[in-house]
């Protein structure tokens, strides 16, 4: 019997929402949460004998302290197969389930796997290191991740050959499999330029490297004279949240004035973003959007102006697509204002 | 946002606690903060000891912009 230890958040184990991201690790003897659907899956062929619940917050703030104390207790069970999530599209659970798979497999030398979407930072930061199933982008599409990672999973604790990444259904993580395809590459090149002329998706056989990094500009010369402007994914609004932004999958981005505000207070300001226990930002949003030190720092001759607009999204399972588009277009605003620097901060 | 933002040939600086995020996203002047509720404060102080840890911060955030940078670079201090 496979032995399978499983590592889930606070909300996949039904201890809390964001109010409780900031619990450290425990550990289940019971199956819990998603472990009930995987554990269906494996049959007789694999047991889940403990899962370890960790706050999402907990373990991206206390990373080294966190992977210590996990694999700790991951060892106390000896197992043959570590899972962690699927986290799907929230950022630190699919972080904090690569870190940890990663780390396990590189200590414990034993297999493991997790599961996200594909725009999941975590996936990025471990697409190489460890087999990340490609999920859906919400907890909707629980049924079909656990039916892509239960049975990669079993391959895995067994040894089995584990075919390419489209057959398997991971992200591809820059290791090429020869296989033969079922159909010939005259007929598959037709079949694609067919769905091209049509509008149609089709799916490249051969894509092209995502090198995706901007070289940073020069730095600012004169501080003391410079314009700045402050942006946040933190979700920041007026209070009452005037233009409606999502707490998740945000589909636009707010701009607003604060020209003559010195201060964000508890009656003026408050976060849209649902990916972070609000409290502390709803009470005092300079936490998030340091208006308040910027102002001090204006009034010093520390800095030269703080912009008048500032904008902000909700960076919480929002499309990397959206955010490029959003950021595009208010940096051309920002352009055309002679902002000299940007303030970026992030939940 | 902060690679459209350096695109546009805005410098930059990202302030932000999960660090390596922020590395696999690719900004490239960043200052880690407290924690991901409130990155720039810290609820267990008093007003003034997080006002101040918030100038502290700012004030880092500035250093980094005013410091010319070749690579991703995270300013610790």
């Amino acid at each position: 019997m496979i032995k399978v230890v499983q590592y889930i958040n606070q909300f996949f184990a039904n201890v809390g929402g964001e109010e409780m991201a900031h619990i450290p690790a425990e550990v289940r003897t019971e199956i819990v949460g998603p472990g009930l659907a995987f554990q269906q899956a494996f049959k007789d062929e694999a047991k889940i004998v403990a899962t370890i619940v960790c706050g999402d917050s907990y373990f991206n703030e206390n990373l080294e302290e966190a992977k210590k104390t996990i694999l700790e207790m991951i060892k106390e069970y000896n197992p043959d197969l570590f899972i962690a999530g699927p986290a799907f599209n929230a950022g630190r659970y699919g972080v904090a389930c690569a870190t940890i798979a990663a780390e396990v497999k590189e200590q414990l030398n034993i297999p493991v796997l997790t599961g996200m979407y594909k725009e999941n930072p975590g996936a990025d930061m471990f697409k190489n290191k460890v087999y990340i199933v490609s999920t859906k982008n919400s907890a909707v599409g629980m049924k079909d991740a656990v039916k892509k990672m239960a049975p990669l999973a079993l391959k895995l604790a067994k040894g089995e050959k584990i075919l390419s990444s489209a057959e398997e259904g991971y992200l591809p993580n820059g290791i090429r499999v020869n296989f033969f395809e079922k159909e010939r590459g005259s007929k598959r090149a037709v079949n694609m330029l067919l769905s091209k002329l049509q509008d149609k998706e089709f799916e490249t056989e051969f894509p092209m490297p995502d090198f995706d990094r901007v070289e940073p500009n020069k730095a600012v010369k004169d501080i003391t004279k410079a314009k700045i402007a402050l942006v946040t994914s933190g979700g920041i609004v007026p209070k009452g949240n005037p233009d409606h932004i999502e707490s998740s999958s945000a589909s636009k981005f707010g701009k607003y004035d604060i020209d003559g505000v010195m201060d964000l207070t508890e009656e003026t300001y408050e976060t849209a973003h649902g990916g972070y226990d609000p409290v502390y930002a709803n009470l005092d949003a300079d936490r998030v959007l340091p208006v308040d030190i910027l102002r001090e720092f204006e009034q010093q001759g520390k800095i030269g102006s703080l912009h008048r607009y500032f904008y902000t999204t909700v960076g919480n399972g929002t499309a990397v697509k959206s955010s490029k588009a959003f950021a595009a277009e208010f940096s051309k605003e920002l352009k055309q204002d002679g902002i000299d620097a940007v303030i970026l901060t992030s939940t | 946002m902060v690679k459209e933002i350096e695109r546009a040939g805005i410098p930059v600086v990202h302030m932000c606690t999960v660090v390596p995020i922020s590395l696999t996203v690719g900004a490239n002047r960043i200052v880690p903060t407290i924690a991901i509720p409130h990155p720039l404060g810290n609820p267990a102080l008093t007003m003034e000891e997080e006002k101040d840890i918030r100038r502290n911060l700012v004030a880092r955030a500035l250093r980094a912009l005013e410091t010319e940078v070749t690579e991703q670079t995270v300013f610790e201090k």
